[in-house]
């Protein structure tokens, strides 16, 4: 028994550090709103897309599966749209495809990124001025026009390839953002106490700057995947991209074309533009938090 | 100092235009099928009888210089895009894309560039006034409201604004840039230009409801630095006048920067804008975009983005030119 405590009491004196750590975190989560509101309302938007897609047939986002144009009641919640396809369904069925465009791009793009930026900021030189040249041509080029150029090309294209093309583009701010924090790292008196202690400049990028850096590749990262939904949902709204799996980007392209605002079906545009406002706030939200986080000093200033 | 910041400002204007000139000549070529295939498949798709296609094809190469080598291709596209010639448009053949560029743009540009400024000022004074004590608490949740909008995208707020003002109310008309069948008058018609004005109210009111929200955060963020710098308490203590001391202390001072975030915006502004026009058949470059798109005119599309590109370069050579005038903290050789 005496033995039993001695070792829990022991154990919870050599364990605090990290569970101290990450109930922290937890709590911030919880305290800070924008953060726990942000994170809720994209919890919320997939646990609908995803459970729903679980009990809905697939078979109901299909052409004529339904009857053409009702509005919603008991049998099709969210009505039918001007083909005979469940709303509903395809509402169910597009969230998570739309997510998944903007986590592969925001992957891609945050990794890349993350990399050259911190390639550039702390070797400087002549690889940094390469690399953030690049980036800020990059980042004038509109990527909308250039995915636009790109996507007429490959007419048939997949929510992947969709997601990578968007990538390339996606790289350019990542790297700029951590490059400057890379920059300015590089500077702070441990870097050099790092070397003094015989660690490599790769071992002081990796052990010393990268985990510093975390705040601010999170906030990259959640920009990315919000800047990659809007650029999918923006070329699809063009005619362009995944249009025939079921994704918000399509069902909104599906709804102007169709002319639903001037017919009155509220309920074929109203679903992905309420979902779609969902998740772009949500994903600012957390990204607001996280700069906050980052930068307690600047308050939410905006990049 | 001055003449190497100059340089390095052109170069990378040089470059911009450069790199995309090159991803329009490289993304048609590196794509499955033949440029020329697509030309066909699209006089097919629009009920062309196509008799004699071995012919068509070789004097479609011939024409468009597909018979030669890459890099003699590549030289002559370069030299074409410096005389500012995109070719032919292939859905309008005898007009060129020159042409559809130079006939849309009037419309994008007066519409862009009055939502831009607009935005950018309302947006300005609504950041400071958020973090500016002596605020009404009423203004303060407005700006609240519009700071959340900030994230919602152009088109979206279009939709809903087409819903509420044009399809409810009937307030506004929801396409279109004048009334049908309506035609200018001799000389310069008011009415005619009071007619496109009104056309152009929901559209310019997306891209600023959905624009002013960003421009709020920023400003936020260097207001509140500013309001910790001693100037400002020293401006308090010599007695001047809030108004004063807003206008001309913190506003002017946190203002500054903003500019520069107003060259790194301005292509997601073209971008949102191209899909706003759409929206609403404004039949600026956007609209013709989707046109293109939509009739697989490939000279046009690229004709277009090329444009858009250029514009935007233009833009932020502008301001980057232009800034370390208006700010003196700045010098030419730093960054």
């Amino acid at each position: 028994m005496a033995a039993t405590t001695a070792t829990s009491t022991e154990t919870v004196e050599v364990e605090p550090k990290p569970q101290g750590r990450i109930s922290g975190i937890i709590r911030y989560w919880l305290g800070n709103w924008k953060l726990s509101l942000g994170t809720g309302m994209i919890v919320v938007l997939l646990g609908f897309s995803v459970i729903g897609s679980l009990q809905t047939d697939f078979k109901k986002t299909r052409v004529g599966s339904s009857p053409f144009s009702v509005p919603p009641s008991a049998e099709y919640p969210l009505g039918t749209d001007n083909v005979g396809r469940d709303m509903y369904a395809l509402m169910v069925h597009g969230i998570h495809p739309s997510l998944k465009i903007g986590l592969i791009a925001g992957i891609l793009g945050t990794v890349i990124g993350t990399v050259l930026g911190l390639v550039a900021g702390y070797s400087g030189g002549l690889v940094d001025t390469v690399i953030s040249t690049f980036a800020d041509i990059v980042l004038t080029i509109p990527s909308l026009m250039i995915l636009v150029v790109l996507a007429s090309y490959l007419r048939s294209t997949t929510i992947e390839l969709t997601a990578i093309i968007i990538a390339v583009f996606a790289w350019a701010g990542p790297t700029r953002l951590i490059r400057s924090q890379a920059l300015s790292l590089r500077e702070r008196p441990f870097v050099p106490l790092a070397k003094l202690s015989g660690q490599g400049d790769f071992e002081i990028a990796i052990r010393q700057i990268l985990p510093n850096l975390l705040p601010y590749i999170m906030a990259g990262f959640v920009g990315s995947v919000s800047g990659a939904i809007l650029a999918s949902v923006g070329i699809q709204l063009l005619g362009l991209g995944p249009l025939l799996t079921p994704n918000l980007g399509m069902v909104l392209n599906s709804a102007f074309t169709g002319a639903a605002l001037f017919r009155g079906m509220w309920w074929w545009w109203g679903p992905p533009a309420v979902a779609l406002i969902v998740l772009f706030v949500g994903l600012f939200l957390i990204s607001i938090a996280l700069d906050e986080f980052a930068n307690p000093r600047l308050r939410g200033e905006a990049k | 100092m001055n003449l190497q910041y100059l340089l390095k400002r052109v170069g990378l204007f040089l470059l911009t235009i450069w790199v995309a000139s090159t991803l329009n000549f490289l993304i048609p070529r590196l794509s499955p099928g033949d440029p020329v295939g697509a030309i066909l498949g699209a006089m097919q798709a629009q009920g062309a009888t196509i008799a004699n296609s071995a012919e068509i094809i070789e004097a479609f190469r011939a024409r468009f210089g597909l018979d030669e080598p890459v890099y003699v291709q590549y030289v002559k596209y370069l030299w074409s895009l410096a005389h500012l010639d995109l070719g032919y448009s292939i859905a309008h053949f005898p007009s060129t894309v020159t042409d559809i560029i130079s006939n849309s743009i009037p419309y994008t540009l007066g519409l862009l560039s009055v939502t831009t400024v607009l935005t950018f000022v309302i947006g300005i004074f609504a950041g400071a006034l958020l973090v500016w004590q002596a605020t009404p608490r009423a203004a303060k949740t407005l700006i609240t409201i519009f700071l959340m909008l900030a994230p919602v995208p152009y088109y979206l707020l279009a939709m809903i604004l087409v819903f509420f003002f044009s399809f409810t109310l009937g307030i506004f008309p929801n396409s279109g840039i004048t009334s049908p069948g309506r035609i200018p008058g001799e000389g310069f018609d008011i009415n005619y230009f009071l007619d496109i004005v009104y056309h152009s109210i929901l559209p310019a009111l997306s891209i600023m409801i959905a624009g002013i929200g960003g421009w709020v955060l920023g400003m936020r963020g260097m207001m509140v630095t500013v309001l910790g710098e001693d100037y400002l308490t020293l401006a308090e203590a010599k007695g001047l006048k809030n108004r004063r001391i807003f206008l001309r202390y913190a506003l002017r001072n946190a203002m500054l920067p903003q500019f520069t975030a107003l060259a790194i915006t301005l292509g997601y502004v073209v971008s949102g804008s191209v899909i706003v026009e759409l929206l609403f058949s404004f039949p600026g470059m956007g609209y013709q975009l989707f046109r293109a798109i939509s009739s697989n005119d490939f000279p046009v599309i690229q004709g277009i983005t090329f444009f858009l590109v250029l514009s935007i370069a233009t833009a932020i050579l502008g301001i980057d030119l232009i800034y370390p005038l208006l700010d003196p903290r700045i010098t030419y050789n730093r960054k």
